[in-house]
């Protein structure tokens, strides 16, 4: 008896989140629509071409997926933080040099190691990257010399150049005059794709990091002690748990997953390294985590829209003449409504009013 | 090592330090309301694109000028509402507005990519541009450049020395107390990130209207977060913000001058430069007394 009705209550919960969802993306699209209309666009036609080169096709889901992987990891670059109060803006830096060590990996390595060590040695040089870049602000932090907000901010800076450096001098590929990028990678050091699709490892990947992350966070007393860490630092420290070893260790781990979208975004979809190639991934990645109030799997549904979105830049670039970046406008009103916590509170009221009374 | 050397760093770093100058300015102004605006890069693409679209109606930049101001100014109103009437998490809410800003800007633009315009010339001052050396580095510029150290002074003065200032200042710290002190917190936080906007604005009407004299999407390229970054490199004074914007353009005329005389360093280390002294300062200030305004520490911590 009380399980069915836990379970009717935590459905009626679940629905209530489903239509405020609903309703704050309906709300976003009507104000773009009106932006498109000042414009001179036709919202209904550019709303077609959207849906109709995203989930209208099974080649649209594929390339919904192919950006769902980048953006999930960088999600969860932020969210694992998060839960001890600590705030990573660096996911763009960390996912950049994760790419670069692994790319490094790639074209020094591949005489050196048997081919089938290819895939694991860019997994783990991709996480390892991003992880060490992590560490830097987090020891800063666990030593108490400086906030982790200000330094993963500048970082980004700092691991952007580096991979320019990189691809303009010695990773640099002699034979691409022209084009800075890097030597293209030996095929036993890329993602395997699935199929004919753009989709690659990096979604297994992705699918067992916000599984392990939910199991963690939700079943283990490591997932226990964290988050009574980020609810009170000062009672944690004075119960003994090893505050600066989670913030060390959270960190580093975080910065790994941003890393391995970085890995992803060059091992599969580039096949060489290039200067400034995430539209950044890492800050879309801080918001979606945001949005979804960091939970692992509210990262996931946030990811898929976002990623719906960021493809629509192309379709309307195509099919409308519009600039691609135009789809930040969509993204920011969607943003700007979450934040300013819009009530729908009325229409919420009158529909659980009628439940309540039937 | 030549004079035409020096000459070229030092006037490059002072026309390629003037738009993140000006947005830098307008940032400590929000940051020491106890906001931090991280979509500054936003701002400064409407003050850019804005600037060149009415410039370009005009004629006369001027116009150009004023528009880029109020444009950036009521942008960063969005911000101002989010935050504070809705107390909204205020990293979050400043990354939305750089995508706005990103996005928005790119809209209204499109038309303006590859026009031309008649930009700001520079207006060498009669006489003084004559002095060897110092004449072209310090004075033939364009007037927005002749402004700066001007503003920056006007800045300080007014954060320093008058009432609004200290209101300012102490709603940055503690927006309660300063409540209980008969201040109304809220109105100076709209007035902080309103300025705030108008300096971004100018910022981003000198990189379109003088420094490259077109539009492009996303032509600020990373400038307004290069002002956030610099705001706290100054520690939040006005002044100090010169000598650090000075710096960051000096990083980037140097690289480019050097690069000209085909000089064996990659430019990509030099433009390292001030993020990794940002850093070493921020290290080596932390036992000084911490110059950060009380209300922002609440949201470098995570807990607003």
């Amino acid at each position: 008896m009380i399980n069915t009705a836990t379970l009717a209550q935590v459905s009626k919960q679940q629905m209530a989140a489903l239509l405020r969802f609903l309703a704050i993306l309906g709300l976003a699209l009507l104000v773009f629509a009106i932006v498109l209309l000042v414009f001179g666009k036709n919202p209904i036609e550019a709303y077609i071409a959207i849906f109709a080169s995203t989930i209208g096709s099974s080649y649209g889901w594929s390339e919904v997926l192919v950006k769902v992987i980048p953006l999930v990891l960088c999600a969860t670059a932020v969210l694992l933080p998060a839960r001890i109060g600590l705030v990573n803006v660096g996911g763009e830096g960390q996912l950049y040099m994760g790419a670069l060590l692994a790319s490094w990996g790639a074209l020094a390595l591949s005489d050196v190691l048997p081919g089938f060590m290819g895939l694991p040695t860019i997994i783990i040089l991709g996480f390892v990257g991003g992880g060490l870049w992590a560490a830097i602000p987090a020891v800063l932090r666990a030593m108490g010399w400086l906030n982790e907000t200000i330094s993963t901010l500048l970082l980004n800076y700092v691991a952007i150049l580096w991979v320019d450096y990189f691809v303009f001098g010695p990773l640099r590929d002699p034979s691409s005059a022209n084009f800075p990028q890097s030597e293209p990678f030996p095929d036993a050091f890329r993602l395997p794709f699935l199929g004919s699709t753009r989709i690659h490892f990096g979604l297994i990947i992705a699918t067992v990091a916000v599984a392990a992350l939910y199991f963690v966070l939700n079943r283990t007393r490591w997932g226990y002690e964290m988050r009574a860490i980020g609810g009170n630092p000062n009672a944690s420290r004075r119960h003994g748990m090893p505050i600066s070893r989670y913030i060390i260790v959270t960190m580093f781990i975080a910065g790994g997953l941003a890393g391995l979208a970085g890995m992803g975004e060059t091992m599969a979809i580039q096949g060489r390294l290039r200067p400034g190639f995430s539209p950044d991934y890492g800050y879309i990645g801080f918001l979606i985590s945001w949005l979804a109030l960091h939970n692992p799997l509210g990262v996931v549904v946030m990811s898929f829209l976002l990623a719906i979105i960021a493809l629509g830049g192309d379709t309307l670039q195509i099919t409308q003449s519009m600039p691609f970046s135009s789809v930040n406008v969509l993204m920011s009103i969607i943003l700007f409504i979450v934040l300013a916590k819009f009530s729908f509170g009325d229409i919420f009221k009158r529909f659980t009013k009628k439940e309540a009374t039937s | 090592m030549t004079t035409s050397f020096i000459q070229g760093v030092l006037t490059g770093s002072i026309q390629s330090s003037t738009s993140v100058l000006y947005a830098a300015l307008g940032e400590v102004i929000v940051e020491r309301a106890g906001v931090i605006n991280l979509g500054v890069e936003g701002s400064m693409l409407m003050g850019a694109v804005s600037g060149f679209m009415v410039t370009q109606q005009t004629g006369n930049a001027a116009f150009g000028i004023v528009a880029a101001a109020l444009v950036a100014g009521l942008f960063n109103l969005i911000l101002a509402f989010l935050v504070v009437t809705r107390k909204a998490n205020q990293l979050a809410s400043g990354l939305a507005l750089m995508f706005c800003g990103l996005g928005l800007s790119a809209l209204i633009g499109r038309p303006y990519v590859g026009q031309m315009i008649n930009g700001l010339d520079p207006l060498p001052i009669p006489g003084l541009s004559q002095i060897p050396v110092l004449g072209p580095i310090l004075f033939d510029h364009d007037i927005l450049i002749y402004m700066m150290v001007p503003l920056a002074l006007l800045v300080w003065f007014v954060l320093f020395n008058t009432r609004w200032g200290l209101s300012l200042r102490a709603v940055g710290e503690d927006p309660t107390v300063a409540f209980a002190a008969g201040l109304r917190p809220k109105l100076i936080q709209y007035q902080a990130i309103f300025i705030g906007g108008l300096f971004a604005g100018l910022g981003g009407a000198h990189l379109s209207l003088a420094y490259a004299q077109i539009w492009n999407e996303g032509m600020t390229s990373g400038r307004g977060f290069i002002a956030v970054a610099l705001v706290i490199f100054a520690s939040w004074h006005p002044l100090k913000v010169v000598g650090g914007a000075l710096l960051f353009g000096g990083a980037l005329a140097f690289q480019l001058q050097l690069q000209a005389r085909g000089a064996d360093i990659s430019p990509f280390l030099l433009d390292m430069i001030p993020y990794l002294l940002t850093l070493g300062v921020l290290l080596f200030m932390r036992n000084r007394k911490n110059a950060m305004p009380e209300g922002l520490k609440a949201v470098f911590e995570g807990t607003s």
